[in-house]
């Protein structure tokens, strides 16, 4: 229990009457690579939204290595090493995609503001680590040769690489992928398969991964758990969920009712 | 981390230099402007050389709020107004105690007075001065977190109107505050007041007046230099990327960990403090100040600047900043374009053409608007109206013809070099920013 990196335990929280997600656990060993997946508005973002305190959850712990995150800001909890992605792409659209990726590295590297207007000499060291890192970061993601374009200007594909060049930038330990194929073609998700694998060995981290499509899902996802109505319906390995009779009722509805 | 930025680290005697260089580079520039250029356009012409520097510094601070950040103030003035209220009352009330009388005590850099000045460059009454403008700027900051701590809860015209009411709270109070003092007089209770008391005494709705002068071309463009150093500076910087990241999108930006209340008050500080600081100069220019001019009138005239410069754009807040100024002045007597008009238009047309040379709009709007103003002078004489009764009518309309043609503003978020070609952005090769050649992978 206390090996896993991020610990979740029965957080829920409600909208007014909505049980938008209820006693929700996980366990994300380093290095794993898991799957959360359900049918549209089983509560899949939300779950995000509680690990990445943009929502604090009514009941529950989050713990990120050993230590209590829920209720904290979303800041801090990105400082204490969780990163993500948006379903929605939130991209800073008018910066560069250089500057992009930069913001997510300058959590590492701070400086104030008196060494900012006077270029001190720790200004400098910073700045130049920050841009060196983010130049490896976008070769890696292939997109050094797009690094002066704006962020905005990008193809769908990209942007989606971006958004997860820019979070891996933070330096985490965990990081949350939320629909990371959503709108690409099938040989982008083929190469969006490799990343996120390669990332993980890469940069050691754990990953979890909202996605529908479903051979993403079953072929790179170690573990995989399934939401309904808020609800965790099943949890295992991919061949494991594929036969379950409550995630086939899920997602296609009893037979004969 | 740590281990790693360190070998980034460059030594401080290259560090020093690359740090202070504007420094040095604007003193001599504003030197230059006060000694060289300032004589030779005028009374008039060095007025308008200091309104303009004025208005830069509260352009561009405001940008650092609207533009970088994204918050919505328009309240401007009122730090403005702060900033010159302590200035005057510092300066003024500071020379009574410091000089016994009211009187210009400063040196050559300082001198606004007609005729040869003789004496030395900097005084005492040089560094009442500087310090007066430095308080304001300090004043107007704390205003600034102050004003900004309601920005945490609020965003977009909510926002604006907290501001909004800021300015006209800042008004209110000032206009209500008791009579100057007319310390001449030998008023007999006036040696038992304290210089705290003392400067509580700000004129009311009749304004603050009599206070020496010594707002010359100088220092109001060393402090627009300055300025500039500073903002672009923060632009540059990861604090300014982190202002833009939410602008663009909050949360996001928290997600990267971006601590976006503290970015939010920050950035209202940092732009309150150059407010105040043109406040100061403002003030003592004339050595007067009416909390009644800088009502919010005089906020929104900073917002149009930062609006038509592009939102996020320091330079072009600057241009629109001087071409606000001036615009409304000459238009008084619209001058013939013949020939230094058509001059600067043939340059500015060149420099299109070498840049991007692929686009036509930007050719075309400098040839509309040589034409519009020829055509707009020759309508005027033939119809026999004067054009100075509809300047104002006549500046409200170029506002909306250049908000209609280019709604991102002049600049949109970028800044004039980012149009150059990258291989003339020689600096960026040797900015802080760029990695040295074999760094380590």
């Amino acid at each position: 229990m206390s090996d896993a990196l991020l610990e979740v335990e029965n957080v829920s929280i409600a909208f007014g009457g909505l049980k938008a997600v209820q006693n929700f656990n996980l366990s994300l060993p380093p290095g794993s690579l898991y799957g959360l997946i359900g049918p549209n508005g089983a509560g899949k973002t939300t779950a995000f939204n509680l690990l990445t305190g943009v929502y604090r959850p009514d009941a529950g712990v989050v713990r990120l290595g050993g230590r209590r995150v829920n209720g904290k800001r979303p800041y801090k909890i990105a400082r204490a090493g969780l990163a993500r992605t948006f379903q929605n792409i939130r991209l800073f659209g008018e910066l560069s995609v250089l500057d992009n990726v930069r913001v997510g590295c300058q959590m590492r590297h701070p400086h104030g503001l008196w060494s900012t207007v006077l270029r001190s000499p720790g200004y400098v060291a910073a700045e130049r680590a920050i841009h060196h890192h983010s130049l490896e970061l976008l070769e890696i993601f292939g997109l050094q040769d797009q690094s002066l374009q704006q962020a905005k200007n990008l193809p769908y594909g990209n942007q989606r690489r971006l958004e997860i060049a820019r979070a891996v930038a933070t330096g985490p330990k965990v990081l949350l992928l939320d629909e990371p194929a959503a709108g690409m073609n099938p040989r982008e998700k083929i190469e969006l398969m490799n990343l996120i694998r390669f990332i993980r060995e890469k940069f050691s981290l754990a990953i979890l991964l909202i996605e529908h499509d479903m051979t993403l899902v079953m072929n790179v996802c170690e573990q995989i758990t399934v939401l309904d109505h808020g609800e965790i319906i099943a949890r295992g390995s991919p061949t494991e969920i594929q036969s379950n009779p409550k995630v086939i009722e899920a997602y296609l509805g009893q037979p004969d009712a | 981390m740590t281990s790693t930025t360190k070998q980034f680290r460059p030594a401080l005697w290259t560090a020093l230099p690359r740090a202070l260089w504007p420094v040095a580079v604007s003193v001599v520039f504003a030197a230059l402007l006060y000694f060289w250029v300032a004589p030779r356009i005028g009374g008039f012409g060095a007025d308008l050389l200091v309104n303009s520097g004025i208005a830069i510094i509260l352009a561009t601070s405001l940008t650092v709020v609207n533009g970088f950040t994204g918050q919505f103030s328009i309240g401007h003035a009122g730090f403005m107004s702060l900033g010159g209220y302590t200035a005057a009352t510092i300066v003024y009330y500071g020379s009574y105690r410091l000089f016994g009388d009211f009187d210009f005590h400063g040196g050559l850099l300082s001198w606004t007075g007609a005729g040869a000045f003789v004496g030395p460059l900097l005084t005492k009454g040089d560094g009442l001065f500087v310090i007066a403008c430095l308080c304001g700027a300090i004043v107007a900051a704390i205003a600034g977190w102050i004003v900004g701590l309601p920005s945490l809860r609020l965003r977009g015209d909510y926002l604006a109107i907290v501001t909004l009411g800021f300015g006209e709270i800042v008004r209110v109070i000032i206009q209500g505050t008791p009579d100057q003092l007319d310390v001449t007089s030998t008023d007999p209770g006036l040696g038992d007041l304290s210089f705290p008391q003392l400067l509580t005494h700000l004129g009311g709705a009749l304004g603050f007046s009599g206070a020496p002068a010594y707002s010359t071309v100088f220092w109001v463009w060393l402090t627009v230099a300055l300025t500039l150093v500073a903002i672009i500076r923060l632009k540059q910087s990861s604090y300014g990327r982190a202002l833009l990241s939410v602008r663009e999108d909050e949360i996001a930006a928290a997600a990267m960990g971006v601590n976006i209340t503290k970015y939010k008050v920050r950035a209202f500080v940092f732009s309150a403090f150059f407010a105040g600081a043109a406040g100061g100069l403002y003030a003592l220019k004339v050595g007067t100040i009416n909390a009644g001019e800088l009502a919010f009138q005089k906020s929104f005239d900073i917002v149009i600047m930062v609006v038509l410069g592009g939102l996020g754009s320091v330079s072009g807040a600057a241009l629109a900043a001087v071409i606000l100024t001036l615009l409304p002045e000459l238009l008084r007597d619209p001058p013939s374009l013949w020939p230094w008009g058509l001059v600067g238009a043939a340059i500015v047309a060149a420099l299109i053409g070498l840049f991007a040379p692929r686009k036509r709009g930007p050719l075309l709007t400098l040839v509309g608007v040589c034409a519009a103003w020829e055509l707009m002078r020759w309508g005027a004489a033939r119809a026999g109206i004067s054009l100075s009764d509809y300047r104002m009518v006549i500046y409200a309309l170029a506002l909306i013809v250049i908000m209609c043609v280019r709604p991102q503003g002049l600049f949109g978020v970028r800044e004039i070099w980012d149009y150059l070609p990258q291989s003339w952005q020689f600096w960026r090769s040797t900015s802080a920013i760029a990695a040295p050649a074999g760094a380590p992978a």
